[in-house]
């Protein structure tokens, strides 16, 4: 089969999310919101013209770690939890494909939670994409590090007697540069995360919010319902204030121990200026304004979607190849013999070593 | 009155201590075939570094050599206390030497915690030098010594050399300015000094070597030669010791040489494997002793196409590793027992998506964290069996410290031939042990061959080359080869995912044969002996010095014994089994509780018997040889 993302410098043929589906079908439960995912991925993949025979797609094990059989691109289906590993080993090895990963809240943040924080804090340059459905889905509906306080599941039936995670504040933690939070229905706001995420250069981490019909339905419903999600949900945008609610008539104000109140934002009396709301600012050396963010949450604030950093740090796999060209700066491999004789040799027996 | 030497081995008519003869002051040199030493004390007091320093010299003299350092698992116990005390023993010899020696003619004990760990190892009449300066009370009482021995009369079947290393080292560097703290760090080299002079080594490169090492600091470089020869001095002019030991060179094979240790030997055989296949090889690792020194060496050979990445867990290791060879290069990871219980669900992914890897495990003493830096071969079956599933992996062992270079290369061929991940044990005895090691020339290996499949027509991802099995290794960013590979059952031809249940039987039949081909690779069995008799001694791994030896002795004696050392541990040389049956007994010795005993009894119902240790210490050449002595009779049958 033919290339069409391969051919640089022909007449670009207009590419489709065809061009990136594998020949397997997908087999996520029907209204399941990996599709949606899946096709934004395809779609902004076949919009930038992705060249498929430079991507692998990594995954785990779970629903969302099926991803990558769908994806016409190199891909590993592995073991649960360790694709951040395999990913790793394979990006610094192979620094010039573009490397993808899946994984879930239960894949990343549970069983894997240790390779992906040590991804995120060398900053090797992978796309780590982690549907969160706040449920165990392929082994049926146990609780996950993301579930609910208290929520009832087949093991809570007495509730969930821990905290959940907040993945993108594990993330901002690791020491994240890139970070966004998207979800699985808004379709032109994921696309715009993902576009931002390929560009980045170091660990990319997206968290998106993802329906699990059979076994968590409307874990999100509570924001993205669309009467309501104005209201519950903050779009970050860099550079604006921070503004939300039915026709961004609130703003966010956040005292010195960085706590959020929401504000009437306008020029009568009890209001604030939209002049005194904070512009968004992915771009904050520290990520400590970041974490204030992802602290932000239902019912006591708005949601955030978006970038909520963004910065640019040396990649690991940069580091190492700068290394790499100070030890060998052409690149040529040292003669072997060099390593075989290095340190206190002789020679011994009749007529010794002539070389 | 015998007039051997107290240094050199005693034998029948050795003394059991009394007064030491008297002899005239001028050197007198005696010649020995072989001396076993052993240098032992605090684990702050450098033994390791004299140790090296000693053997280093003596590898350099063209004497054959091995070596087993003994340190204890903590990195600072208790100064003083037992379980502080560190040791280092050498073998070297004018003729081949297969082990470091069962027991040590001379032991220098640093400190009364040393000697009270090591003194039963010493030969009676054996030459004990002891430093004197370090048996205080508390250092006596940190022991549990109730009285002090070298008062006591307890140390009477010995050759006891007292010597104040404390005091002659502080003497002898009382005008350098250092620190009193300083000076006595150099104990060490007062202590080699006077070994080099007892075995009448030359000092000039050992000289330059405390140049090297102590370059940044020449106050310390000046220190360390100052009591170096203070010491060497000291058994020259010191009366107590009558005379020199000389251990001619050994007759060896014609080539350059250099001593190593069996990590590094791993470590440079991993960068050959690269430059004998062009593969570039990728290292990921997590320390764990006594493993982690091949990550460190390898994190040095960067410009010899090698890249090292420490990971965040052992699991994350070969994770990487694997990732790497699923780019195209040549994943490998190194770890010990714990470690490797870590790794078996990616072993099993490895199989499942069959890509080269490679595997070390460095084993040590078990279960769990178990004894660390101690050695054992307790790790055989979990290599062969210890992951789920049907899991067919290669398994083969490193035989002695400088057999690893050959056995890592095997290993590196294996995988990228068959398209598997290959296990290699040695262990920690192999890992730290040393030997003199013949260089190669450039012709002497052969190329490992790698063909990466480029071409799009017809590609299936699981087709298989018909003699080998191995599927096709395909790098990511070849145009037109994009596919999915996972840890799924697949289809037996396509890869992609299947539940068929013939498909099923299929595949675990396919790579179990794949697996059992690797066996029609192999060269002829190492064996020594005749094929037939009444005695086979068939062993595995680190224990072939300690059999190769009590073998030998055995047979020199006309017992009708042969020796078997497998290589390969899974598949299994297909002539084994017929060899193992021309044997009246069959004897399998294990550092373990008998592994590899079960696995010849299952596969060839044969009546092998065991014969195990499990003390973390090497099999003796003696305790081999009384074994086999029960075991045969001393002359041939009529
Ligand atoms: S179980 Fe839930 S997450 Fe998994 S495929 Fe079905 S709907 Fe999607």
């Amino acid at each position: 089969m033919s290339n069409p993302t391969s051919m640089e410098g022909a007449a670009p043929i207009k590419l489709t999310r065809k061009d990136y589906a594998s020949d397997q079908d997908v087999r996520w439960c029907p209204g399941c919101g990996d599709y949606a995912i899946l096709a934004q991925v395809q779609k902004v993949f076949a919009d930038l013209r992705l060249d498929r025979d430079k991507t692998v797609f990594v995954s785990g094990i779970g629903c969302s770690s099926r991803f990558p059989y769908y994806m016409n691109t190199y891909g590993v289906h592995s073991i649960h939890g360790r694709a951040p590993a395999i990913a790793s080993g394979l990006k610094v090895a192979r620094p010039e494909l573009a490397i993808w990963v899946v994984t879930g809240d239960g894949d990343g943040l549970s069983i894997g939670g240790n390779h992906l924080i040590h991804a995120i804090r060398r900053n090797i340059d992978l796309k780590i994409l982690l549907f969160n459905n706040r449920i165990y889905g392929l082994t049926k509906g146990q609780y996950s590090p993301t579930s609910e306080f208290g929520k009832r599941t087949v093991s809570t039936p007495h509730g969930v007697p821990d905290r959940p995670f907040n993945p993108v504040a594990v993330a901002l933690g690791a020491g994240a540069t890139f970070v966004a939070r998207a979800f699985d229905t808004d379709t032109d706001h994921l696309q715009a995360m993902l576009r931002r995420a390929h560009a980045h250069k170091g660990t990319a981490f997206i968290e998106i919010y993802q329906n699990c019909n059979v076994f968590n339905d409307g874990a999100f419903e509570h924001l993205a319902e669309k009467k309501v999600h104005d209201e519950r949900v903050i779009a970050l945008e860099h550079g604006k204030p921070l503004l939300f609610g039915p026709g961004k008539s609130k703003g966010l104000r956040f005292d010195a121990h960085g706590r959020a109140t929401a504000v009437e934002v306008g020029e009568g009396p009890g209001q604030v200026p939209v002049g005194a709301i904070a512009c968004h600012d992915e771009s904050v050396d520290s990520s400590g304004y970041a974490f204030v963010l992802s602290q932000l949450d239902y019912p006591t604030n708005p949601v955030p979607i978006g970038i909520f950093r963004a910065v640019e740090r040396p990649t690991y796999e940069q580091t190492v190849e700068e290394q790499a060209r100070k030890v060998a700066p052409t690149g040529a491999r040292k003669d072997i013999e060099t390593l075989w004789h290095q340190g206190d040799t002789w020679v011994a027996g009749s007529g010794g070593d002539a070389e | 009155m015998t007039t051997q030497s107290p240094l050199s081995p005693p034998g029948a008519g050795a003394p059991a201590g009394g007064p030491l003869p008297t002899q005239p002051k001028n050197r007198s040199v005696a010649e020995r075939e072989s001396v076993v030493i052993r240098f032992c004390g605090d684990s702050g007091d450098g033994m390791q570094l004299t140790g090296t320093e000693f053997t280093r010299v003596t590898a350099l003299a063209g004497n054959d050599l091995s070596t087993l350092p003994d340190f204890p698992a903590e990195i600072r116990a208790p100064a003083g206390s037992i379980a502080g005390v560190s040791g280092y023993q050498l073998q070297f010899s004018s003729r081949e030497v297969f082990t470091p020696g069962d027991q040590p003619h001379t032991l220098v004990a640093m400190n009364p915690a040393a000697l009270k760990a090591n003194l039963a190892d010493l030969v009676p009449g054996g030459a004990l030098v002891v430093n004197t300066g370090a048996f205080t009370k508390p250092n006596l009482q940190k022991a549990g010594y109730e009285s002090n021995p070298l008062e006591d009369g307890s140390l009477e079947r010995y050759h006891v050399h007292q010597v104040d290393v404390t005091k002659l080292t502080a003497l002898a560097l009382k005008d350098t300015g250092l620190s009193s703290k300083e000076i006595g760090r150099c104990k060490n080299f007062f202590a080699l000094g006077l070994a080099f002079w007892m075995y009448n080594r030359p000092t000039e490169p050992e000289i330059e070597s405390i140049k090297q090492k102590f370059g940044k600091k020449p106050e310390l470089a000046d220190a360390n030669i100052k009591a170096f020869l203070a010491g060497y001095n000291y058994g020259e002019t010191a009366e107590i010791f009558t005379e020199s030991v000389e251990v001619k060179p050994a007759p060896i094979a014609a080539g350059t040489y250099r001593n190593i240790m069996g990590n590094s030997a791993t470590a440079i055989g991993l960068v050959t494997a690269g430059h004998l296949s062009g593969l570039d090889i990728f290292f990921a690792g997590y320390p764990i002793t006594p493993a982690s020194s091949i990550l460190h060496e390898l994190s040095n050979y960067r410009a010899y196409g090698v890249t090292t990445f420490q990971c965040e867990d052992e699991i994350a290791a070969i994770g990487a590793a694997l990732g790497g060879s699923f780019g195209g290069q040549l994943g490998v990871t190194a770890s010990s027992g714990p470690g490797i219980a870590l790794k078996g669900e990616f072993m099993g992914l490895a199989v499942s998506l069959e890509l080269p890897l490679v595997i070390i495990n460095v084993q040590r003493g078990g279960p769990s964290t178990g004894l660390p830096t101690k050695t054992e071969q307790a790790d055989l079956l979990q290599a062969l069996y210890g992951r789920n599933g049907e899991c067919p992996i290669p398994v083969l062992a490193a035989m002695t410290p400088a057999d690893c270079f050959d056995a890592t290369i095997e290993a590196c061929r294996v995988a990228v031939k068959h398209m598997t991940p290959v296990v290699l044990l040695t262990d920690g005895y192999l890992a730290n042990g040393s030997e003199p090691w013949l260089v190669p020339k450039k012709g002497d290996l052969a190329p490992i061959e790698v063909k990466f499949r480029t071409d799009p027509a017809g590609y299936e991802v699981y087709e298989r080359d018909p003699e080998t099995l191995a599927r096709a290794w395909v790098r990511p960013g070849t145009p037109g080869l994009t596919h999915r590979v996972g840890g799924l059952e697949k289809d037996a031809l396509t890869g992609n995912v299947s539940y068929d249940p013939v498909n099923h039987e299929v595949m675990c039949q396919t790579r179990a044969d794949k697996v059992a081909r690797v066996a029609r690779g192999f060269g002829t069995l190492h064996l020594t002996g005749p094929d037939h008799g009444e005695l086979l001694v068939c062993g595995w791994g680190s224990t072939y010095g300690a059999i190769a030896q009590s073998v030998e002795l055995a047979r020199a004696e006309g017992r009708r014994v042969s020796h078997v050392h497998l290589r390969w541990l899974n598949p299994l040389h297909g002539e084994l089994g017929a060899l193992l049956k021309r044997f009246d007994k069959v004897l399998v010795p294990e550092m373990n509780l008998g592994q590899l005993v079960k696995v010849l009894r299952a596969e060839f119902l044969v009546d092998a018997q065991s014969f195990t240790k499990v003390q973390g210490k090497p099999f003796t050449v003696s305790e081999l040889k009384a074994r086999i002595d029960q075991l045969t009779s001393p002359k041939e049958r009529s």
